[in-house]
């Protein structure tokens, strides 16, 4: 997506520019994912596709329902399905797959470019295209998988959140496009209210551990699961079960830098100091007459 | 070199372009890597026509500096083996930091410090080379997990960092000890640098003429 000037930017990938701060923050977003409602329809993938000018190549089918099989830059959210036994019972686990829309992303810490990854301050993370250069530290910085560097462009995508619908007041097309109202979208504070609803519905149903994925480790998430089993993230296709952003992408992305660019001015300075007080290391006449006198044969 | 009797020669003229050959694509990839490294210095970027250029040129320059440092690694290894004169020189090295170096021992065509440096970057060129194949994405995207990805991303860095402080000794070497820089530029040194600096090496060489 290109930038939105309608919302002000929080955060800005590689640069050192203090945000804009005057206008009142604006309200915080999310999109809720009711798991339990989900009836695997693909709708918001079609959706998706549609309202973004996405078209995927046709691949191919693994045999499960899984399709497309993963993210992939044309796809930027994909149905999950896990069959999922627990002695008699078989349950039929689907969660719709995208970018989480981290308070705390990884892809923006991670991100070399200026500008190429930025955070409204509406908490919406969005790649914008035309500054990405295509080196894929987003990838390494995502606690979730999410970003795809394309083949054809070596642009990275993902979910923009629909950020140019939400700009003028409309919900996501997957939230727009779901059947029975699995997704949800609007401010995160009532999204939490209501998941906390669905919750309560889901305990009395049975689904004792049933609870919102929010998780703390990246800040919270704008986008949000109400899981019947949220003692188990991973239960569905793998969701971290505690997401942080890798403590190597911390070191790389922080104390690395300011530490290895004072070490070279330091060596620098080292060096110039060094020239002044003790100066340069001249070969004399003397050496020249004893290395002469070798020369000929005379010396030692 | 060897016509004008009083210059002893020290690298043939192959040895020298491979030499220039590794020292301009080193610093291309520190200019290139700092850009992607620190946000206040993607402006050099702009230097190799900007970021996806960059982004695309930065492995392809490793791969030369990575053939070319082979070639200098094969012709010096031999010479660089640690001797015991070289732990009395690092003894004595506040010595030789002072522009006192009278009375150390008798060195041969380098010194400990120069052999620190050769072994200092032959890992860490490695290292670099490795660590570099993993971030290549556009070809090897597949072969590894974003996990060994992210390890490799910090080791290239550190190694970069490691290899760049290392540069900043030895060509600052060069402008401390008056008389260095010839022996890459044209191949020969005076008689009096070889007799101050790498006496052994210079007996060695009078010997043979």
């Amino acid at each position: 997506m290109a930038t939105m000037q309608s919302l002000d930017i929080r955060r800005r990938s590689a640069s050192t520019e203090v945000p804009p701060q005057v206008r009142q923050s604006a309200i915080q977003v999310a999109k809720l994912i009711d798991v339990s409602k989900c009836i695997g329809c693909k709708a918001c993938q079609a959706a998706c596709l549609e309202w973004n000018d996405l078209k995927a190549p046709i691949g191919y089918t693994d045999g499960t329902y899984n399709n497309p099989t993963d993210l992939t830059p044309t796809s930027w959210t994909v149905m999950r399905f896990t069959e999922y036994e627990k002695g008699d019972d078989l349950e039929w686990l689907i969660r719709k797959d995208g970018c989480m829309h981290c308070d705390d992303p990884g892809c923006l810490k991670a991100c070399p470019a200026p500008g190429a990854i930025v955070q409204y301050t509406n908490g919406i993370v969005d790649f914008v295209s035309e500054n990405c250069i295509g080196c894929g530290y987003c990838v390494k910085g995502c606690p979730f998988n999410v970003p795809r560097i394309s083949k054809v462009d070596r642009k990275a995508y993902k979910c923009t959140l629909c950020v140019d619908r939400v700009s003028v007041g409309q919900a996501p097309a997957c939230a727009k496009a779901c059947p029975t109202q699995a997704i949800y979208f609007g401010s995160k504070e009532d999204m939490i209210v209501h998941a906390e609803h669905r919750i309560a519905d889901l305990k009395s149903r049975g689904f004792e551990k049933a609870g919102l994925y929010n998780p703390p480790g990246v800040g919270g998430t704008h986008v949000m699961y109400v899981l019947n089993h949220a003692d188990k993230p991973s239960l569905y296709s793998g969701l971290p079960d505690d997401p942080r952003i890798s403590p190597m992408v911390g070191l790389w992305k922080g104390v690395m830098k300011p530490i290895s660019l004072a070490a070279i001015a330091f060596a620098g300075v080292f060096g110039f100091l060094h020239y002044i007080t003790k100066g340069p290391n001249e070969v004399s006449d003397t050496d020249e007459r004893k290395a002469d006198d070798l020369a000929k044969g005379k010396g030692a | 070199m060897s016509e004008d009797k009083n210059v002893v020669a020290r690298y043939t003229t192959a040895a020298r372009i491979n030499h220039w050959i590794t020292a301009v694509s080193l610093i291309l990839l520190a200019l290139s890597g700092m850009a992607l490294f620190h946000p206040s210095l993607f402006f050099l970027t702009n230097l190799f026509g900007g970021g996806q250029a960059t982004r695309a040129i930065h492995p392809w320059i490793g791969v030369v500096l990575a053939i070319s440092f082979l070639g200098l690694f094969l012709r010096f290894f031999t010479l660089n083996f640690w001797r015991r004169e070289d732990t009395v020189w690092m003894k004595n090295l506040g010595k030789v930091i002072n522009n006192e170096e009278e009375g150390l021992p008798e060195l041969g065509k380098y010194n400990a410090g120069q052999k620190l440096v050769f072994w200092g970057q032959s890992i860490l060129i490695l290292l670099l080379f490795c660590s570099g194949i993993v971030l290549w994405d556009v070809y090897f995207e597949d072969y590894t997990t974003i996990d060994q990805k992210r390890l490799s991303a910090v080791v290239h860095a550190l190694c970069a960092i490691g290899a760049i402080l290392i540069w900043i000794v030895h060509v600052y070497a060069a402008i401390w000890v008056k008389g260095t820089l010839r022996a890459m530029t044209r191949g020969s040194v005076t008689r009096g640098w070889s007799w101050k600096h790498h006496r052994k090496w210079f007996r060695q060489e009078v010997k043979k003429s």
